[in-house]
């Protein structure tokens, strides 16, 4: 199991990515690890039995060597002789007399007492062995021997003397190299860590590669590539995913396609509407026009019924307004299609605005103020824009202003952020406040207790969306203390370094 | 009386159209299609074509250019869509004017004798300005000795940008002056008139010598 903290940071590490190596990574280390522990126990056990092993022997060896020549029952030089052919840290002991030195300088005590007892029960089952323990004194390893010394009678009989031999030996060394398998394992687990991170790069990249080409396939089709698709390769997971969202974008581009399907159908339905109506409205603008045009100059006494004349006059009139609406819906038709064309040039936008207001005899109730219109050379501030645009969106500003606002209309201009604002404010009680936010939709009435006198519902519409044709913006606010405020800002566009007629005319 | 051919497919369109522009006091003929317009047009005295562009058989851009190939008179397309395309289209094959369905009788009769006055002008004179001399009584224009056939249209041009050399003429002002619409006239009539008024004067259209274009402005004559 992995700590936990090795966890939390796993988790709060990049993503599957950092996840995935992580994981691999600490498998692969715990793995050379353990593979190691498990070396080093196995490399330390039997280097200390062969190192027993070894030392059992020698103490056997040098025993049998002197345990002949010792008298039985053997005085304290006998016990010293045994001692000293035992080696440095022996002990010799017979009863309750010892010869010891080094390592059992202390005697009897000096000796571990389940050792002790070992060789004591050795003793009596005459079934003499050497018995071993490892002890630890002053910081230092030892492994200590005992032996019971068996003597054999003349009869060729063994039976144990009663002396008990014990050695004890340094295993310092035998130390040293556990610590050196020990490093070595470590440094082994340590050089394994470059290796795993590398196969876990490797080994994620295959597996993440599906994911990343999955994520593009799901940005594509984010951003509107109803078409993007990923490549499916394989039985596992990863390709029933990449199938599935195969599936899903497909389902998604035949719902987006039938749904553009109907909207493309409901607009070229009004565009077609719009245009079939035109051919009537010919004959119809025609043949009004002469039955206008006979009554209003008849002299004839016959021809002269007010009647008559009355409805020539409605019929031309509405007739008109028929060919206005008609112009109106086939312009947002154009818009709604994405075919307008915006024709810029460079234009004055205060002698637009006064072109606009008096060709349509507007200029009594009209005021315009250029005032703050002028770049910080002094001329008049000219944008580029399409005029005939400019003038239908400032025509449906005044207009709309002169019939449900009232006279005077100002006109201000003024530069702001990078382009021309114009502000067209009239005199009138401002829009109600539940009006204000639908006055530029297709069709709204603000005052439906009131005829239209004119105009077919979109000018509006149309104004806003020849604003944002131009890059730029058209809102409506009321002022206070009265009066509605319709604001039309325009970017600048680019200086007319790049005008050519050549251009202007496509 | 100017004799105005209309054609234009739909029959109840042409009545109507025929009956208003009569009481203009235009005399008006009319055909069905484009080869009744082309067979019409071969016999004569026609003064101005009122051509619409939906036209079964031969459409009114190829009708337009047809008598183009052979003849300068005024031609005015009648536009159903009021598309770019067509307009574009229309003047590139050599319309004077265009009017978009459903027009007022009384604009087009206005556009009508627009594009009639244009054939008759101020005259004062012979204009020679390097190889290109306009002889602005008989209205004969020769370009180094080739004489050049210009329609009533691009004649007025040349005659309105060459009566002062080096002036600056806008878009507008040439709108007002040539085809006789205000300032909410369409511009690309100036500037597809300039372009074929170049193709027929200039020895490389690309590279003016005569009708300059100043830039933001509009066009002048080049003084000489």
């Amino acid at each position: 199991m992995m700590p936990s903290w090795m966890l939390r940071a796993l988790r709060a590490s990049s993503g599957l990515r950092g996840r995935l190596i992580g994981t691999f990574v600490a498998v692969m280390v715990l793995g050379a690890a353990a593979a190691a522990w498990a070396g080093v126990q196995q490399s330390t056990a039997s280097l200390i039995s062969s190192h027993t092993d070894s030392a059992a022997a020698d103490l056997i060896s040098r025993v049998t060597q002197v345990s002949p020549s010792v008298r039985y029952p053997p005085r304290q030089d006998s016990l010293d002789q045994l001692r000293n052919a035992v080696g440095v840290n022996a002990l010799v002991g017979f009863d309750g007399n010892t010869s010891s030195s080094g390592f059992f300088a202390s005697g009897w005590e000096s000796v571990p007492s389940d050792l002790r007892a070992a060789i004591t029960a050795q003793e009596r089952s005459d079934d003499a062995r050497v018995s071993t323990q490892r002890v630890e004194a002053d910081g230092t390893s030892w492994l200590v021997i005992g032996t019971p010394v068996m003597i054999t009678s003349p009869e060729g009989e063994r039976a144990p003397s009663g002396i008990e031999v014990y050695a004890a030996y340094d295993l310092t060394d035998v130390g040293q190299q556990v610590d050196a398998l020990v490093r070595g394992a470590a440094v082994t687990t340590a050089l394994v860590l470059p290796l795993a991170v590398l196969l876990a790069i490797l080994a994620s990249r295959s597996v993440l590669r599906p994911i990343a080409r999955l994520r593009a396939t799901a940005q594509s089709l984010a951003a509107g590539d109803l078409t993007a698709r990923s490549e499916s390769a394989g039985v596992d997971e990863l390709a029933q995913l990449t199938r599935t969202v195969n599936e899903m974008a497909e389902s998604l581009q035949s719902s987006m396609e039938s749904l553009a399907q109907m909207e493309e159908g409901s607009r070229r339905f009004a565009a077609d509407v719009s245009h079939e109506l035109r051919t009537p409205l010919s004959t119809l603008t025609a043949a009004v026009e002469v039955l206008h045009d006979v009554l209003a100059r008849a002299d004839h006494a016959d021809l002269s019924d007010d009647d008559a004349r009355e409805s020539a006059e409605l019929a031309f009139h509405e007739t008109q307004r028929l060919v206005a609406l008609v112009e109106d819906i086939m312009e947002v038709a154009r818009f709604d299609a994405g075919t307008t064309q915006v024709r810029r040039e460079t234009v004055d936008i205060a002698e637009v605005a006064r072109e606009c207001v008096s060709v349509r005899g507007w200029s009594d109730d009209v005021r315009i103020t250029r005032g703050p219109a002028r770049s910080a050379n002094g001329r008049s501030v000219t944008v580029r824009a399409d005029r005939a645009r400019l003038d239908v969106i400032l025509a449906n500003l005044i207009g709309n202003a002169l019939t449900h606002g009232r006279a005077p209309v100002h006109v201000e201009m003024s530069t702001r952020d990078g382009g021309v604002s114009v502000a067209v404010i009239d005199s009138g009680p401002g829009i109600p406040p539940d009006d204000l936010a639908h006055v530029f939709t297709r069709f709204y009435k603000a005052d439906t207790t009131r005829t239209r006198a004119h105009g077919s519902g979109l000018g509006l519409a149309i104004a806003r969306e020849n604003a944002l044709a131009h890059g730029g913006t058209l809102t409506a606010e009321n002022r206070d203390g009265g009066g509605a405020v319709f604001t039309l800002w325009l970017p600048l566009g680019e200086p007319d370094a790049s005008e050519t007629p050549e251009e202007d005319h496509r | 009386m100017v004799v105005a051919l209309l054609v234009e497919d739909d029959e109840f369109v042409r009545r109507g159209m025929q009956l208003a522009l009569k009481r203009h006091g235009h005399d008006v003929e009319t055909a069905e299609d484009g080869e009744a317009a082309l067979t019409r047009f071969g016999e004569g005295d026609v003064d101005v074509v009122i051509l619409d562009v939906m036209l079964p058989g031969i459409d009114g851009f190829e009708v337009c250019r047809r008598i183009r190939e052979r003849a300068q008179t005024p031609i005015i397309m009648l536009t159903a869509r009021g598309d770019d395309f067509d307009i574009i289209t229309g003047l590139e094959a050599g319309a004077d004017d265009y009017v978009t369905k459903p027009v007022q009788p009384t604009v087009l009769d206005a556009r009508i004798r627009a594009v009639l006055r244009r054939s008759v002008s101020d005259v004062d004179g012979v204009r020679v300005h390097g190889g290109l001399q306009i002889d602005t009584v008989s209205l004969a224009v020769t370009v180094d000795g080739h004489a050049v056939s210009l329609t009533p249209t691009e004649l007025r041009l040349l005659l309105t940008l060459s009566r002062v050399p080096g002036r600056v003429f806008s878009r507008e002002q040439l709108l007002e002056e040539v085809w006789e619409q205000g300032y909410l006239g369409d511009s690309r009539l100036v500037d597809n008139g300039v372009m074929r008024l170049r193709s027929k004067i200039e020895r490389d259209p690309a590279q003016p010598e005569y009708v300059e274009t100043v830039r933001g402005f509009g066009y002048r004559f080049r003084r000489a």
